[in-house]
């Protein structure tokens, strides 16, 4: 692979290498939680964990796992590092992002720890570029204390059924509500615009409801913060909906990459605090 | 363009013809990049800012006789005029913000489209210059110059109007191009469409033009080959497009770097993040044993020469490419200028990147 004409001088000082065939398998997953310029790179021996946060509010989560890399070697137990998602993002697609079948950009992403830049070699055609983005100091993500023993509600449908919803979304709403209940309207999610009030219901027999099970709640969530997680929906096949005692909202989302492997997103949101839970 | 003022025809032949017949003045200065003079004594060449902040060729003379200065369009007729072409689109299709194009019509087989562009973005600007073979384009070609030793005429028009009328045409059966005389000079293009009747449709499309005065015409000769550190093929054009649009976004600035052994790269570097795009094995072109080889035979093939250019320049250039090239080349001057060099069959398209700080 001609991506080994890297610099030698940094050559055996990688505390982190990733490699993929196709650099698109990251790159796709990474769009989808880039709302903001700042995301924090968490790599363990288990994989890569990809987070971006919004006002404390709103937490973006991509696990890509070791196994999906061609070559994913750590020398570490925990690296970690913050770089601006934006340019980083601008790199992958440096060939031009051509979705011709059989070409792919061949990625190798290298980390020589705290203080250096993250460099991605990037290779199509024979022809190679070397990317290097200056890392910051990793924030510490913020923990949702989001566990299953308090979850209230949990349902999992299919994809397909909320991309419609979502994308139609009135983004006059201040507000998405979002209602479950064990009866009548099951699963509801609710807008207040200008326009008027909308619906969207989704009982728990239709087919594209694989798990249902709720209490009865209804919380409101800022529309600003959730419509970001539109862009992960699109991608995904599968979505877990889960809130938990204290009107936290946990959305996971299972994607499949171009290879067919799976790759899980989720995001974190707090309810809207003008709202009291019932 | 140049302001039209008012002025009987008379007047108008008698100051140019006294121009035509200057010699010019021995002390003219360089404004920039060497393709705009500026003279003293009797004539001046400004560069004027407009609204728009672009830089304008406007051309004041003196009459000849009178001691009071009036402002006199340089601008030359020459009557009885007959241009025949057939299609050419290929080098107007070119997207570049342009504000002047030159016009220099040979009868000795080569007809030379110099573009100069002098964008407000930079100070300095930079030139494309076509040249191709007449006799490969045209069924008919008549040409009477300015005069028997000098065989030319020279044209500015804006390459918008002119694209304009050729977009017309396109499908045309045939195509006259004519130099004409309506309320200033005009390339008057003829057009007859197809129809589905008998009766065919012919569209004219007039599009005013300034003529270049004689003693102007040095400006605007083919370039000259520049003494160059490195020459080299380009990369597939398509790869490097893709590459320095991306590049585009994360910077103003990009270096090019070329060697002697088929080695160039695209370099940016800001303060989040630094690219370089690696381009192997596109060897250098064999230049012949001349003068301007001299610089480059003595030197280590490793060693990169390299220039610092405005991105969007480059952009613009790669923007522009609808024909692929049967060759490609470029020619870099350390830290000065890049030459860029397109071949398509008989047409040879040259542009000029000059280096920024």
């Amino acid at each position: 692979m001609p991506l080994s004409t890297q610099s030698q001088t940094e050559g055996d000082n990688y505390v982190l290498v990733a490699s993929l065939d196709n650099v698109r398998n990251l790159s796709n997953i990474l769009k989808a939680i880039t709302f903001k310029d700042h995301a924090i790179f968490n790599a363990t021996p288990n994989g890569l964990k990809v987070t971006v946060e919004d006002s404390k509010c709103l937490q973006a989560n991509a696990f890509i796992q070791a196994e999906i890399f061609q070559e994913f070697t750590i020398k570490e137990d925990s690296v970690g590092f913050q770089v601006n998602l934006t340019v980083l993002l601008d790199c992958p697609t440096i060939f031009g992002g051509s979705t011709v079948p059989g070409v792919a950009t061949a990625l190798r992403m290298c980390y020589n720890g705290y203080g250096y830049p993250l460099t991605l070699f990037l290779e199509e055609g024979g022809v190679v570029t070397v990317c290097k983005v200056n890392t910051q100091e990793p924030e510490e993500p913020i923990d949702f204390e989001f566990c299953s023993t308090n979850v209230t509600n949990k349902v999992i449908l299919q994809s397909e059924s909320l991309k419609e919803a979502f994308s139609e979304l009135d983004m006059t709403s201040e507000v998405l509500q979002i209602t479950m209940s064990p009866s009548q309207p099951y699963f509801r999610l609710s807008t207040f615009g200008n326009s008027g009030n909308a619906h969207y219901d989704y009982p728990k027999d239709s087919d594209m409801m694989e798990l249902f099970q709720c209490t009865k709640t209804q919380t409101r969530y800022k529309m600003s913060l959730l419509k970001p997680s539109t862009k992960a929906l699109a991608l995904s096949c599968k979505v877990s909906v889960r809130t938990d005692s204290r009107g936290f909202l946990s959305l996971q989302y299972l994607v499949r990459n171009d290879d067919g492997q799976i790759c899980f997103v989720e995001y974190y949101c707090c309810p809207d605090e003008e709202v009291e839970e019932e | 363009m140049a302001e039209r003022n008012q002025t009987t025809d008379r007047t108008l032949s008698h100051a140019i013809s006294w121009q035509i017949s200057q010699p010019l003045p021995a002390d003219c200065e360089e404004t920039c990049f060497g393709q705009l003079r500026s003279v003293t004594f009797g004539y001046c060449l400004h560069i004027v800012h407009d609204v728009q902040c672009v830089r304008r060729l406007q051309i004041q003379t003196t009459e000849p006789t009178g001691d009071a200065k009036s402002q006199v369009n340089t601008f030359l007729w020459i009557p009885h005029l007959h241009l025949l072409t057939a299609k050419l689109t290929a080098w107007t299709t070119c997207k570049v913000t342009l504000n002047i194009i030159l016009f220099n019509i040979l009868a000795c087989k080569r007809l030379l489209c110099s573009l100069v562009s002098a964008l407000y973005l930079s100070n300095k600007p930079f030139s494309i210059c076509v040249v191709f073979d007449q006799a490969n384009f045209f069924d008919e070609y008549q040409l009477e110059g300015v005069a028997p030793d000098a065989n030319e005429i020279c044209l500015e028009v804006t390459p918008e109007n002119l694209s304009r009328a050729l977009r017309t045409s396109q499908n045309a059966k045939c195509v006259k191009i004519k130099l004409t005389k309506k309320h200033c000079p005009c390339l008057t293009l003829v057009a007859e469409l197809p129809t589905l009747s008998s009766v065919s449709r012919v569209v004219t499309h007039d599009i005013p033009v300034d003529v270049i005065p004689r003693r102007l015409w040095h400006d605007f000769k083919e370039p000259r080959m520049p003494d160059f550190d490195v020459s080299i093929y380009l990369p597939p054009l398509k790869t490097m497009k893709n590459v320095v649009d991306r590049m585009k976004n994360l910077s103003n600035f990009l270096v090019m770097e070329a060697n002697l052994n088929g080695e160039m790269n695209l370099k940016i570097e800001t303060d989040l993040v630094s690219v370089t795009t690696h381009f192997k094995d596109l060897g250098n072109p064999p230049w012949g044993d001349d003068g301007s080889q001299g610089r480059s035979q003595s030197r280590d093939p490793e060693v990169m020469a390299h220039t610092r250019v405005d991105i969007r320049k480059l952009q613009q250039f790669l923007m522009g490419q609808q024909v692929n090239p049967s060759k490609a080349m470029c020619n870099i001057v350390h830290k000065r200028i890049i030459h860029l060099i397109l071949l398509h069959e008989d047409v040879s398209l040259q542009y000029f990147i000059p280096a920024v700080a």
